[in-house]
């Protein structure tokens, strides 16, 4: 497999003021990548470097093998795709103008827009002007934009900001088909809700430094996070370690454990009698971004002190 | 298609449909054709002018309106892309920072041709077809040259236009630096002159002074017009010209100079702009 993304000890620097921290990243054909973090964590450092928007203090950037701030990767770009939080579209220009103006750009056919637009459910608003449109239509037009002709790499800085639950699902599914042609994409979000299933590995920032990276289940190893086992039923007991840690509840009690518990614990209260239902909770993505970039905001308070 | 040309055609369609083109050219041939009529309105009389009196007052109109008109229709090119969030996404787009920004130009360039030359032209169609004393062959030369000379001027402010616009990261500063050099070049710039010139009484070499006039491009464009109507009596700022009479075809080649100056330096400066 080819490293369509390779930074190694990138470093960017603002006079001074460090943006990034040293980051070693890689990303390889048809990885799904989400990167989270606060504002300011270094996200969007990352992308534009990634671009080839701005050049690296420090460390190498290679983007499908290429330095891509160099004049001779220009050509490469036709392989990107890119949408950018908070961009307003010319709002003079009718839908199809607008992604029929991008589309010359990446000298690409002009007929692939229709379909662009069909597939992001803007077929009946195409040839209306994009300032009639609602938030999430201007959000799917610039989804549009980003996958004109199928691009290799994929960079999404909050792509469902403004998309009801539906045209998210519809978003992931199409984010998993791309994934499956061997397209590399990055999500780069605050938290996304219901990303989980569909990232491959998950990179946490804060202060332009990388505060956690892997999988998810590496992710929630790493934490150690306690899980929440629900159980209901009449008449439970409760295994000795575990009474200071469990709630009594009117039908049923809540605890929590340690992953290496999990198991032992489960097998422990499935077998009484008593037990009418049982649920677990592993801890979500947003449990874990908690986590991490809370660890973050608490050394910057004993910096502080 | 060279990207070059696909950012220019959308910066044109865009004029045509937000009537950019429509204004600019409306004003121009009422602009050209009211100075026509009433020109001599102060004179008691009601009528076509004389073709050298139309051209020189609306030369001296239109030195304030033309900058005025193209840094409006420019300033916000670039910084207002910027704003919307749409520059850094075409920056990601293969193509390179030149080839936008000479396209944005390029685009802004020949909407204030364009619409230059409707307005101007259909002045002078009205005065061909309906003025009793005015031969189409005596207007055609000067108009063109008349036509030719304001185009440059809307260029050079469109240029200077984006000078601000690549220098700034806010649309209502952009605003205030392009009055601002419509204030200086339009206004202060003669003041300043004509103050020279009665401080020093006159004791200023009388050579060195038409030369001070090439320092700014809407008086080379006034004298353009002026000189071609040689036996014309000089007035004002212009009379300070009469010593030294500098041909038309130095006076459109120091336009172009001065096109290419903030041409190049806003290549340059969009080139360090950081994103």
């Amino acid at each position: 497999m080819m490293n369509i993304v390779e930074l190694v000890g990138v470093e960017k620097r603002y006079q001074n003021v460090r943006a990034l921290a040293p980051l070693d990243l890689v990303l390889q054909e048809g990885e799904v990548l989400g990167l989270f973090g606060h504002n300011g964590a270094g996200k969007t450092t990352t992308i534009k470097l990634i671009l080839g928007l701005i050049k690296a203090s420090a460390g190498s950037v290679r983007v499908f093998g290429q330095d891509p701030t160099l004049s001779e990767s220009r050509r490469e770009r036709q392989q990107l795709g890119f949408l950018q939080e908070n961009v307003s579209f010319y709002d003079q220009l009718t839908g199809l103008e607008v992604l029929r103006y991008f589309a010359r750009l990446k000298d690409i056919k002009v007929s692939e827009c229709h379909r662009l637009l069909d597939q992001v459910g803007l077929k009946a608003a195409a040839g209306r002007r994009v300032k009639t449109y609602s938030k999430g239509m201007r959000q799917r037009l610039g989804l549009a934009q980003a996958l004109l002709g199928n691009p290799k790499l994929l960079l999404l800085d909050e792509p469902t900001v403004g998309l009801d639950p539906l045209a998210t699902q519809d978003f992931y599914h199409r984010i998993a088909q791309l994934k499956e042609q061997g397209c590399t994409v990055v999500l780069c979000s605050h938290v996304l809700p219901g990303v989980e299933k569909y990232i491959d590995r998950a990179v946490v920032m804060g202060k332009g430094a990388v505060l956690a990276q892997g999988s998810l289940n590496d992710l929630r190893h790493q934490a150690e996070l306690p899980l929440t086992l629900n159980v209901k039923g009449l008449g439970l007991n409760i295994p000795e370690s575990l009474q200071s840690r469990a709630t009594i509840l009117e039908d049923g009690v809540s605890m929590h454990l340690s992953l290496q518990e999990k198991m032992p614990t489960m097998q422990y209260m499935l077998a009484q009698a008593g037990v009418t239902d049982i649920d677990l909770h592993l801890p979500s993505l947003e449990d874990l971004y908690t986590h991490y970039t809370r660890t973050c905001v608490g050394s910057e308070l004993e910096d502080v002190l | 298609m060279t990207p070059i040309v696909t950012v220019a055609a959308k910066e044109f369609r865009d004029g045509l449909r937000n009537r950019w083109v429509l204004s600019i050219a409306i004003i121009f041939a009422v602009l050209a054709t009211g100075l026509a009529y009433f020109g001599s309105a102060a004179a008691g009389q009601v009528g076509f002018t004389s073709l050298s009196t139309t051209i020189i007052s609306l030369a001296s109109l239109a030195v304030f309106i033309i900058p005025l008109i193209a840094l409006m229709l420019a300033y916000d090119g670039i910084v207002g892309e910027d704003e919307s969030g749409t520059l850094l996404l075409l920056l990601t787009y293969p193509l390179s920072r030149w080839q936008l920004l000479c396209g944005k130009m390029l685009g802004h360039g020949a909407i204030m041709a364009f619409s230059t030359l409707i307005g101007f032209g259909s002045a002078a169609l009205i005065m061909g077809l309906f003025a009793p004393d005015i031969s189409w062959s005596e207007l055609v030369i000067p108009f063109s040259l008349f036509i030719l000379s304001a185009v440059l001027l809307g260029w050079i402010f469109i240029a200077f236009a984006y000078v601000i616009s690549v220098s700034v990261t806010e649309k209502s500063k952009a605003a205030g630096l392009a009055l601002i050099v419509w204030f200086l070049f339009v206004l202060v710039f003669d003041l300043g002159l004509l103050g020279l010139l009665v401080g020093t009484q006159g004791d200023v070499d009388a050579e060195l002074f038409p030369y001070l006039l090439l320092l700014n491009p809407t008086d080379i464009f006034r004298l353009v017009n002026i000189t071609y109507f040689a036996d014309q009596q000089l007035s004002g700022l212009m009379a300070i010209a009469e010593h030294v009479r500098l041909s038309t075809t130095t006076l459109l080649a120091s336009l172009l100079v001065w096109l290419s100056v903030p041409v190049v330096l806003a290549l340059a400066l969009f080139n360090r702009r950081a994103l």
